[in-house]
C-alpha cells in the first residue's frame, strides 16, 4: 500500500479528537503518516499508532509555529519523497490555508469540506455537503496528488492499532516561506468545555435571549449536557457572546449529535452552521420562526420558562 | 497604494441553486458575493485615509459577472477587470487562481485583498492560492487589518483556541472575515458615477494563460450532486407550562439524559 500523509501538526498535549479521525479516514486509502511537531512523547506515539499510523513523522522545527508556510514546506519535502496517494488536513482555516498552497506547489487537486472519504477506482471519492447543506456532492480529484481538508466529525475515531516507525527531519525553508509571520498569539482561557466543532452536543443562543448575561442559562444548560456553547450571528453581532462561538455561514459548521437552539430564529445564515445535525431542538416563542422546520422537536415557549424548568428536570433525572 | 480586490460573481443564496447537466452552477441572475464587500470597504478604507490609493477590483466569471463588478465600483474604487473567455467555464479554485494571479502579475497591486470565502463554494482555497502563485505572504480570515507607513501589514484572527496576530511586507494577499467591518452601501451617487468608471475585458489569450489549465482541465470533477432529502417533519409542541418537561421527556426517550 502507499502512503497517505496526515497533517496532525504542532502537539504540546494528547493527540485532538480531529486527528484521530483522520487518521481513521487516512486507513481506508493507504498507510497512514502521522506528520507531527512539538512534543511527540512516548504517550503520542503510542496514541497515534493505536489509532492505525504505519508511520510518524517528526518535523523537528519551531519554524511550524512562527511561519504558517511551513507546513506547506514540511508536506512538499514529504511528498516529493514518497509520493503518497493523498494528504489530509482539517478542513479548518488553517488547515485549508496549507491545503490552498501545498496544491499549487505539488500540481495536485484539492477538496475541501470533506465529510466523508472512501476510496474508489479512480482514487479517493469524497463527499461534501453544498448550498448551506441543502445538497450532497460526490468528488474527485483527477490528476495530480489529491489533497482533502477533511471536516471534524466526518468520521467516528476507530481503534486499528499498529506500532509505527518514527522517523525525523529537520525543515529548511526559504525566503518566501518565511514572508508570512506570527508575531504573537493570545491563548484563550479554557471554558472546561468541548470544542464547538467536536462536541457531541451543543447548546446554542441567539437574539431571544436579549443580552450577554443571560447567555448563563445556555452555559448552566450546556454544562448540565456536557455540551459546548454556541451562538447566533445575531447575539455574537450584538456582542453577547465571543465570534469564535459563532455557528453558522461565516462561524463554524458543527454536526453534533444533538442541537438545541433557542432563542434563535433560523435564519440561512444559520441554518447552513448547524443543519446536518443528528438530533435538532428548538425553543422559541415564535411559532412561525424558520428554526422549527428543521426541529425533530420544538417548544413553542418562553425560552426563561422552558429552560430553567429542562435544566431542573435534566439535574432530577440525572441525580 | 495600489490595491486589488477580487470579487465573484455567486448565485442568489436564498434563491434554489441551479445545476447544468454536468455539474456546473448555473450562474444566471446572480450577485456580488455578500462577504466580497466586506474586502471591498477595507480597500476603500484604505483609499479614505491614504491619498494617491488606486482601488481596481477583479473578477473572472461569465458576461453576466460584470454586474458583480459594476456593484463593487458603486460601493467606490477606481476601475474594474472582468477576465472573460469561454474557456473557463468550469474551472476549479486552482484554475481560477492560475487566471487571478496572471491578472494580478499585470496589474502589479501592493495589496490584494479577497473575502474569507464565496458565499457559493465556500473553499476559502483562491487567497492562499494566489499568494502561492506570486510568491508573496498571505494574511488570510482577518478579523482586524492595519498597514503601517513602512509597508508592513498586520492582521488579526481569531483562531481555535487563541487570537493571532500575524504579519507580512507588501505586496501581500489579504483575506478578510464579516468581523472586519460593515460595508457601505452604494448611494445613488456612486451608483451613476461607477457606470462612467473604466471597466477591461481581458480574455485568456491577453493573459497569456494557456487554455489547456484551466477550465475542463480542472484537477477536480464532481460526479454527483443531490438535494438531500428534507427533514422530517417533528413534534412542535405549545409549552403551556410544560415545555422544559416536554423537551426533557424528547430528550430522554432518545437517551440524551
Amino acid at each position: 500500500m502507499s502512503d497517505v500523509l496526515v497533517l496532525v501538526g504542532h502537539l504540546a498535549g494528547p493527540v485532538g479528537k480531529a486527528g484521530l479521525e483522520l487518521l481513521t479516514l487516512a486507513r481506508r486509502l493507504g498507510d497512514p503518516v502521522a506528520v507531527c511537531a512539538g512534543t511527540v512523547d512516548e504517550r503520542a506515539v503510542e496514541t497515534l499508532g493505536r489509532y492505525g499510523a504505519r508511520r510518524i513523522h517528526v518535523i523537528e522545527s519551531d519554524d511550524v509555529r512562527e511561519y504558517p508556510v511551513a507546513w506547506v514546506r514540511a508536506l512538499a519535502d514529504l511528498a516529493a519523497g514518497t509520493r503518497p496517494v493523498a494528504v489530509l488536513t482539517e478542513s479548518t482555516p488553517d488547515g485549508r490555508e496549507t491545503a490552498a498552497r501545498l496544491s499549487i506547489r505539488l500540481d495536485g487537486g484539492v477538496l475541501t469540506d470533506a465529510v466523508d472519504v472512501q476510496p474508489g477506482p479512480d482514487g479517493p471519492v469524497i463527499t461534501q455537503w453544498a448550498f448551506a447543506a441543502g445538497y450532497t456532492v460526490t468528488s474527485r480529484v483527477v490528476g495530480g496528488i489529491p489533497i482533502i481538508a477533511v471536516k471534524s466529525n466526518a468520521a467516528v475515531p476507530e481503534e486499528a492499532p499498529a506500532t509505527p516507525m518514527v522517523t525525523r527531519s529537520p525543515l529548511v525553508l526559504d525566503e518566501a516561506d518565511r514572508r508570512t509571520r506570527v508575531v504573537s498569539r493570545e491563548p484563550r482561557e479554557s471554558t472546561g468545555r468541548p470544542q464547538l466543532t467536536e462536541a457531541d452536543i451543543v447548546v446554542s443562543g441567539g437574539r431571544g435571549l436579549g443580552g450577554a448575561e443571560q447567555f448563563e442559562l445556555i452555559e448552566r444548560l450546556a454544562d448540565a449536557l456536557g455540551a459546548a456553547v454556541g451562538a447566533s450571528r445575531a447575539a455574537v453581532d450584538a456582542g453577547w457572546y465571543a465570534h469564535t462561538h459563532q455557528v453558522g455561514q461565516t462561524g463554524v459548521t458543527v454536526s453534533p449529535q444533538l442541537y438545541i437552539a433557542v432563542g434563535i430564529s433560523g435564519a440561512i445564515q444559520h441554518r447552513a452552521g448547524m443543519q446536518t445535525s443528528k438530533t435538532i431542538v428548538a425553543v422559541n416563542k415564535d411559532a412561525e420562526a424558520p428554526i422549527f422546520e428543521l426541529a425533530d422537536y420544538g417548544v413553542v415557549g418562553d425560552l426563561f420558562e422552558v429552560v430553567p424548568q429542562l435544566l431542573d428536570e435534566v439535574t432530577r433525572r440525572r441525580a | 497604494m495600489n490595491i486589488v480586490v477580487c470579487v465573484k460573481y455567486v448565485p442568489d443564496l436564498a434563491a434554489q441553486p441551479r445545476f447544468t447537466a454536468d455539474h456546473r452552477v448555473d450562474r444566471a441572475g446572480g450577485q456580488l458575493s455578500e462577504l466580497d464587500e466586506y474586502a471591498v470597504e477595507q480597500a476603500l478604507r484604505v483609499a479614505d485615509t491614504v491619498p494617491g490609493t488606486h482601488v481596481t477590483h477583479l473578477t473572472v466569471g461569465p458576461p453576466p459577472a460584470a454586474e458583480a463588478l459594476r456593484r463593487a465600483l458603486a460601493m467606490g474604487g477606481d476601475a474594474a477587470v472582468h477576465v472573460s473567455d469561454a474557456g473557463i467555464a468550469g474551472s476549479d479554485a486552482p484554475a481560477t487562481a492560475l487566471i487571478l494571479a496572471a491578472a494580478l502579475r499585470r496589474l502589479t497591486p501592493d495589496l490584494v485583498l479577497c473575502a474569507m470565502a464565496s458565499t457559493d463554494g465556500g473553499t476559502s482555497l483562491v487567497p492562499a492560492m494566489l499568494a502561492e502563485h506570486l510568491e508573496w505572504p498571505q494574511l488570510t480570515f482577518a478579523a482586524e487589518m492595519t498597514l503601517d507607513q513602512g509597508g508592513t501589514v498586520q492582521i488579526r484572527r481569531e483562531a481555535t483556541g487563541e487570537v493571532r496576530h500575524l504579519a507580512a511586507e507588501l505586496p501581500a494577499v489579504v483575506s478578510v472575515t464579516d468581523r472586519i467591518g460593515d460595508p457601505r452601501y452604494p448611494s445613488f451617487k456612486g451608483i451613476m458615477a461607477a457606470k462612467k468608471k473604466p471597466l477591461d475585458t481581458w480574455t485568456l489569450a491577453d493573459l497569456g494563460v494557456p487554455a489547456d489549465r484551466v477550465g475542463p482541465a480542472a484537477r477536480t470533477v464532481v460526479d454527483g450532486i443531490t438535494a438531500r432529502p428534507p427533514r422530517a417533519a417533528g413534534t412542535i409542541v405549545p409549552a403551556e407550562g410544560e415545555g422544559g418537561r416536554r423537551l426533557a421527556d424528547f430528550l430522554s426517550t432518545q437517551k440524551f439524559i
